[in-house]
């Protein structure tokens, strides 16, 4: 290090040429450093979390090979694991919430973003945001001690009776079951669909909506003919949300669909989802090639969600995009 | 006959513009029913012994979640000091350091990370914290959980951070403040509402999560002392005592619901409200 | 299209129009519309003041006055699209074929009374569909298919697209989109078009289309457009009123008001003085 002293501290040649020590002594430089570090620290996270995934359940990978997806038998004593009962719990309970979930929340949006003034609106959204913050255990609660025996004493009767012989509706009753599943679920994404679809439709432009009704639209026409049309992708992108939130979901579905890992065509029988069997199982589980099973369903949620969420993130940028140039 | 179709096509026109409007208030309803049946339920449930005795025994009545709370409260400290300084400084560098690429990278983990399943970031703790040490312990509940704030803390630092005015930082750079101290000094105290009620708001969603604890923390009926055992926390002793045939244990259950959807609730009402005044509140 | 009544107005009306000759001229025309008294408030703070005007039947009226005049307002008012903000309040009367329009249906009245509005803003649909969406919500019984090709010839667009009804509206440019808006009015046999700042979001060579279509356009029902162009509003219209600040100043036919305007401020206007 050269013996003469300079007058300004940080005098020297330009950034590129210093040394590494030099730069070291540099406050902006260790801050970049130091922030890099934790920067780097998520990407290493995220991509560890999907390495010890995939390197954890490599035995029923080696075992089942691709038959893992499409075996419903589940028997922990005989070593024999596949993964179909708990992908079909899953989607059926999916599909039973968004049944509800989708038509529910959607209209509410258009409560919200059409007719209400905006302070209602402002003030019903934010309730809509409390909602969303309960805790799933909650809804489990609730699920178990509400739901439960409302669909035993009143659902149950109410659609087997005069529809029993229907396959979807056939069969006893104990309360739990996919529908019951279905339902908590329904109430726990709704949430997510109004708030989505909300922002999406406040961001049709004004002279869509007035274009319909200088037409002689009413109101009800000039909203569901032309400024829902117009969000559509976005409305979709809020459904696929919900949707990934329902598959995730854990604590709510296990403690009111029963637990059973069998295929069944009716609502009301027992079932199980991906996330409920982790859920109850892992902690029990004996053996390399049962944890490891567990640990792969665990992968296919995953790789699930990450599929539905990156869509939908994808159609509601497209929608909110489209509003602001739409002009020839 | 264009008469009667007009009348017709105005009373769909009011009758559906009346069913969106009853969706929206039933749905806002739902929440107050889940407020006012805890509180109908679990409200006379809650008194001191609740907060200060530890479980009876298995068929005993009686008794209260002291090591639940002290439990959740723990881990969940651990947790933000794990998960808060990495989203933070992550988003320091996002908002003032990096270039394009590395950005959109660490956005995309991010994202990414943030839309996994918990029960799934419980399987990835679980490898990493329990595997290894061959036994549960609240550093595990705490890893998971740490893990599940970084994404919301992370976005929402860049966010407000980049919201700065640009006349702040060039005011404190036309004095001869460095890179850092500015960001330390000017930009970060001017963000810091923000990033808060984000910070906040990730604590109040881990804070009622149950499943990546389930096989993390995994549960106690006793004290937990130090971090290395396992740990009862609120929203597991609910799951295990709602799923229990006790009917002393549903009653508990329903007061630790109450006690957990209160804290939940304020954090969030707190956050979206007083913090975040004039600010736009990230949605979770 | 049913024949235009020729419906009596009153006299106060003609007496606003401000040379003998044009009294002349007006009081031998039939008036689609009277406005009386009209005074418009958003909240507490008025826009209009004391609007007393008629449109001529089958004649193009032009509204024209520097920016924030109420021009906008005014045409909006005209099929009560006003109503769509929740604060605004409109005093005074307006009558269509002698019957005020702010006592009977809204959503029958906007069929009778078209708009195309200031940025071409079509339907996410088909051109066709874009078209047809008047006829198919009011329960038309006839060829849907025909009514679209003749609300398009009259808009000179059939030509262009009539190897492609089924694309989306999107695919066409600027001022094809604006004529498919005018189809799209048409297609309902408005009494009455009003048109604001139509061309003002295209480029010169739409502009022109536009200005030729609006003179056929004259056979088929009454325009009333606002515009911030005065040599549009001297080519194309019949009448024009010039509004300043919320107040009519000066409502006279076109020619009078171009050449030989009586008041002060619409010479200082025309003459590019302000505005």
């Amino acid at each position: 290090m050269a013996t003469t002293a300079t007058t300004l501290k940080n005098a020297g040649p330009a950034t590129g040429s210093r040394s590494f020590f030099a730069k070291l002594r540099d406050g902006d430089e260790i801050a970049r450093l130091v922030t890099l570090l934790f920067a780097t620290t998520v990407v290493l996270i995220t991509v560890g979390l999907v390495w010890e995934l995939w390197v954890n359940s490599v035995l029923p990978r080696q075992k089942f090979g691709l038959h893992f997806f499409v075996t419903s038998v589940w028997d922990p004593i005989m070593d024999q694991f596949g993964a179909l009962p708990f992908i079909y719990g899953t989607m059926v309970t999916s599909a039973v919430a968004l049944l509800i979930a989708v038509p529910f929340g959607i209209g509410a949006a258009i409560f919200l973003a059409e007719l209400a003034p905006p302070r209602v609106s402002d003030t019903l959204q934010f309730f809509i945001d409390l909602l969303a913050a309960v805790p799933s255990v909650i809804y489990g609660l609730l699920g178990v001690f509400i739901v439960v025996p409302l669909v035993r004493t009143l659902i149950y009767p109410a659609l087997n009776n005069p529809f029993g012989y229907l396959p979807i509706f056939k069969g006893p009753s104990y309360g739990v079951g996919f529908i019951t599943a279905g339902i908590v679920l329904a109430i726990m994404v709704i949430p997510y669909i109004i708030s989505v679809s909300r922002e999406v439709l406040l961001s049709v432009p004004r002279d869509q909506r007035e274009a319909a009704l200088a037409l002689g639209s009413t109101r009800w026409e000039s909203t569901w003919k032309v400024v829902v049309p117009f969000a559509k992708t976005g409305i979709m992108g809020s459904i696929f949300l919900a949707l990934a939130r329902a598959l995730g979901e854990t604590m709510a579905v296990t403690m009111v669909i029963g637990n059973t890992p069998k295929i069944a065509a009716s609502l009301f029988a027992p079932g199980y989802s991906i996330a409920a069997v982790i859920a109850n199982e892992f902690t029990e589980a004996t053996g390399d090639l049962y944890l490891q099973s567990l640990i792969a369903l665990g992968l296919v949620l995953f790789l699930l969600t990450f599929v539905l969420n990156g869509l939908a993130r994808i159609l509601i940028v497209i929608t909110t995009q489209k509003g602001s140039e739409v002009r020839g | 006959m264009s008469n009667g179709r007009l009348r017709w096509r105005k009373f769909v026109s009011n009758f559906m513009l009346a069913m969106t409007g009853v969706c929206a208030f039933v749905s806002v309803l739902v929440l107050f029913f889940i407020l006012g049946y805890l509180l109908f339920n679990g409200g006379t449930s809650i008194n001191w012994d609740f907060f200060t005795k530890l479980p009876k025994p298995v068929g005993e009545t009686g008794g209260g979640m002291a090591n639940a709370i002290v439990g959740s409260g723990k881990i969940l400290l651990l947790a933000s000091l794990m998960g808060v300084p990495i989203g933070f400084l992550g988003g320091i560098y996002l908002a003032e350091f990096s270039g394009k690429g590395m950005a959109s990278v660490v956005r995309y983990a991010a994202d990414l990370l943030n839309g996994v399943p918990s029960i799934v970031i419980g399987i990835f703790a679980y490898s990493l914290v329990v595997l290894p040490f061959k036994h549960f312990s609240a550093y595990a509940g705490s890893f998971a959980l740490g893990m599940m704030m970084i994404p919301i803390t992370l976005r929402s630092t860049e966010e407000f951070l980049k919201s700065v005015p640009r006349m702040l930082r060039e005011g404190a750079m036309a004095l001869g403040a460095s890179k850092w101290k500015t960001i330390a000094t000017v930009i970060v105290p001017a963000a810091y509402r923000g990033i808060m009620t984000a910070i906040l708001l990730a604590l109040a969603r881990v804070a009622g999560e149950t499943a990546p604890l389930l096989f993390t923390a995994f549960g106690n009926r006793f004290e937990s002392h130090g971090w290395s055992q396992p740990t009862a926390t609120l929203p597991v002793m609910i799951y295990t005592y709602a799923v229990s045939p006790y009917d002393d244990w549903h009653r508990q259950a329903w007061a630790a619901g109450l006690v957990l959807l209160g804290l939940v609730l304020i954090i969030n009402i707190l956050a979206r409200t007083i913090l975040s005044r004039g600010i736009a509140v990230p949605r979770s | 299209m049913q024949a235009s009544a020729k419906p009596e107005f009153s006299v106060n009306i003609v007496t606003n129009l401000t040379t003998p000759a044009s009294r002349e001229t007006a009081a031998a025309l039939p008036m689609r519309m009277t406005i009386s008294k009209v005074n418009f408030f958003y909240g507490p703070k008025q826009i209009l003041f004391d609007i007393n005007m008629g449109i001529a039947d089958q004649k193009v009226t032009a509204l024209i006055g520097p920016s924030g005049c109420g021009k906008s307002t005014l045409l909006r008012t005209l099929n009560r699209m006003h109503e769509t903000v929740s604060t605004s309040r409109l005093e005074g009367e307006i009558l269509l074929d002698g019957q005020n329009i702010l006592a009977q249906d809204v959503t029958a009245l906007r069929r009778r009374i078209g708009m195309v509005f200031q940025r071409p803003n079509p339907f996410p649909k088909s051109i066709f569909d874009n078209v047809a969406y008047g006829p198919r919500i009011n329960g038309y019984k006839g060829s849907l298919a025909d009514t679209v090709e003749k609300s398009l010839r009259h808009a000179a667009l059939w030509d262009e697209v009539k190897d492609h009804l089924h694309k989306s509206a999107y695919e066409l440019s600027g001022g094809q989109q604006q004529r498919l808006c005018i189809a799209r009015a048409l297609a309902v046999e408005p009494e009455v078009l009003l048109m604001d700042e139509p061309c003002s979001a295209l480029d010169p060579i739409s502009t022109a289309k536009i200005e030729e279509l609006m003179v056929e356009l004259k056979n088929l029902t009454t325009i009333v457009i606002v515009t911030h162009n005065m040599q549009q509003a001297a080519r194309v219209s019949d009448f024009t009123a010039f509004l300043l600040i919320g107040e009519i100043i000066e409502f006279s036919p076109t020619p009078h008001l171009f050449t030989t305007p009586t008041d002060p401020r619409t010479e200082a206007y025309i003459t590019g003085r302000f505005g």
